[in-house]
């Protein structure tokens, strides 16, 4: 069996239209990791034991059980308790908690390395906890950060294809049906490789730029992005010299 | 026996002294492990009085402080500010732990400067100064950064205000941190060891903001130092402390040229020669 050219060009706009099913689903679930992922290291760090240390188990099992298993008792098991999602929220809710597990971990290496004398500063300047948490201590933990958050995207974009398991017609989906269909399958599957490289490659570009950005101080930053903080603080200080 | 008994009535004494005192520890003692590093520390200060907390490394004075700025709670004892416990919180007649909410709001008479500077990288200095101000004193931004400006103008660093810590000297971040706490208008301020991290050239500059902001304002001061020269040009009473208890104690001049005691005399000697 040899590559042929005319089928590939053929079946390709029959694949790649999964691509915005792919690139939401992905987005979705990386969505709800990052989100989750930080509510998980807020109960990780409650001072009520009991639930930080729930959290901590919860993290673990979540951690060490495939996704793909999480997957089948999400969409199969959980509707016999009653909780029935339909396909694509329980992918996006599935891959989204199971990668919160690894972001909690990335969020946490954040903080720790944010220095104890900016809790201490907080405190002496009588901050409230959320203040602290918001204002001063995630916008320093969370940059540094970045390249690895991002990383977990990839992960995350790499690992739908796990997704056809419960009917959702994804790439790999497409082409194993394209594949049946036709007794070929060199040519659908080659696809579903070429577009994730495609898609893949230019976000690790991307990454890598936000890394070299991240390894800056805050004042070449602000240079770079041209932020308005200048601006804003500029013009109050304008005008309380005016008044 | 008898030795105690006239260090109780001493104390006593000093506590019926004191009722007017803004800050006052009441035999406070403070343990980390096995390692006790207060031993019943009695100790007032009175409003708008300058005090310098002296002694060698480990003798307590540092915790002195962290315990008023509520960063470290003591083992056992009462420190009370403005006639009020820090720590406990009256339900009726018994005190209980307090909680967040108490400890805000007592918090506000306390400002506090840090030996590593502490400012928050992220932010200008001018947001530095007006962050607190805006979000916990709740003025408005116009004139929180009236109050900023003017406080910066007089550490000297009103042509800084955008840039960022980074691009600071020590000394430079010293003062933010300085005008940052004072901006708050505390009624005490504390200093921890504020020129320890300095390199030697820049420590002149941030004792003199400390001291022209001694003179112009009525905001008490406790100053933890090793700076003896700074102590007394500064203070009105110079605290030498021990192993965890004040050795001894009295005006700057007794203190630093008259001590009494061999510890202190032997302390001492180490920075004159």
């Amino acid at each position: 069996m040899t590559w042929d050219w005319q089928f590939a060009i053929e079946i390709f706009p029959d694949i790649a239209s999964a691509i915005w099913l792919v690139i939401g689903v992905t987005f979705g679930a990386y969505l709800v990791s990052l989100t989750f992922g930080l509510i998980l290291t807020f109960l990780r760090r409650s001072s009520f034991k009991p639930l930080a240390f729930l959290t901590y188990w919860f993290i673990e099992f979540v951690r060490s059980t495939p996704p793909l298993v999480q997957l089948f008792f999400v969409y199969f098991a959980l509707p016999a308790i009653g909780i029935t999602l339909n396909k694509y929220l329980a992918g996006i809710l599935t891959l989204g908690i199971h990668y919160a597990t690894y972001v909690s971990e990335v969020y946490r290496s954040g903080i720790d390395a944010v220095p104890k004398g900016q809790w201490e500063a907080s405190r002496a300047m009588n901050f409230t906890k959320i203040h602290t948490w918001f204002r001063v201590i995630l916008p320093q933990a969370i940059p540094p950060v970045i390249p690895m958050l991002g990383n977990y995207l990839l992960v995350l974009f790499k690992e739908t294809p796990i997704l056809m398991a419960i009917g959702v017609g994804e790439f790999l989906q497409e082409a194993q049906l394209i594949g049946a269909a036709n007794f070929r399958y060199l040519e659908p599957i080659t696809i579903v490789g070429l577009l994730f490289l495609l898609l893949s490659y230019p976000s690790a570009i991307l990454i890598n730029k936000l890394e070299k950005r991240s390894k800056l101080g805050y004042s070449a930053n602000k240079k770079q992005k041209g932020m308005s903080v200048v601006g804003t603080d500029g013009e109050a200080v304008k005008q309380s010299a005016g008044g | 026996m008898s030795l105690g008994l006239m260090e109780k009535q001493l104390n006593n004494q000093q506590v019926a002294d004191q009722e007017q005192a803004l800050v006052k520890y009441e035999n406070v003692k403070k343990q980390f492990g096995d390692n006790e590093v207060l031993k019943g520390l009695n100790l007032a200060i009175q409003p708008g009085e300058k005090v310098a907390l002296i002694g060698p490394s480990g003798s307590g004075k540092t915790t002195i402080i962290r315990m008023l700025m509520t960063l470290e709670k003591p083992t056992s004892g009462v420190i009370t500010i403005g006639g009020e416990p820090l720590w406990h919180k009256k339900v009726g007649e018994k005190l209980v732990p307090a909680d967040e909410k108490h400890l805000r709001r007592l918090r506000t008479d306390i400002g506090m400067v840090f030996q590593h500077f502490n400012l928050f990288p992220h932010m200008t200095i001018l947001r530095n100064v007006t962050e607190a101000p805006i979000h916990v004193l709740g003025l408005s931004k116009e004139e929180a950064t009236e109050r900023a400006v003017d406080m910066l103008n007089k550490v000297g660093l009103g042509d800084k205000l955008d840039a960022y810590p980074e691009q600071l000297s020590g000394g430079q971040k010293q003062r933010v941190a300085i005008a940052r706490a004072v901006v708050m208008r505390p009624k005490v301020m504390l200093f921890d060891e504020v020129t320890s991290a300095l390199d030697p050239e820049l420590v002149g500059e941030v004792l003199q903001v400390i001291k022209d902001l001694a003179e112009e304002t009525d905001m008490a001061m406790i100053l933890v130092t090793h700076e003896m020269d700074f102590a007394r040009d500064v203070a009105d009473r110079v605290v030498f402390l021990h192993n965890g208890q004040i050795e001894e104690q009295g005006k700057p001049s007794e203190i630093l040229e008259n001590p009494k005691s061999e510890r202190l005399q032997s302390f001492l000697s180490r920075f004159l020669a």
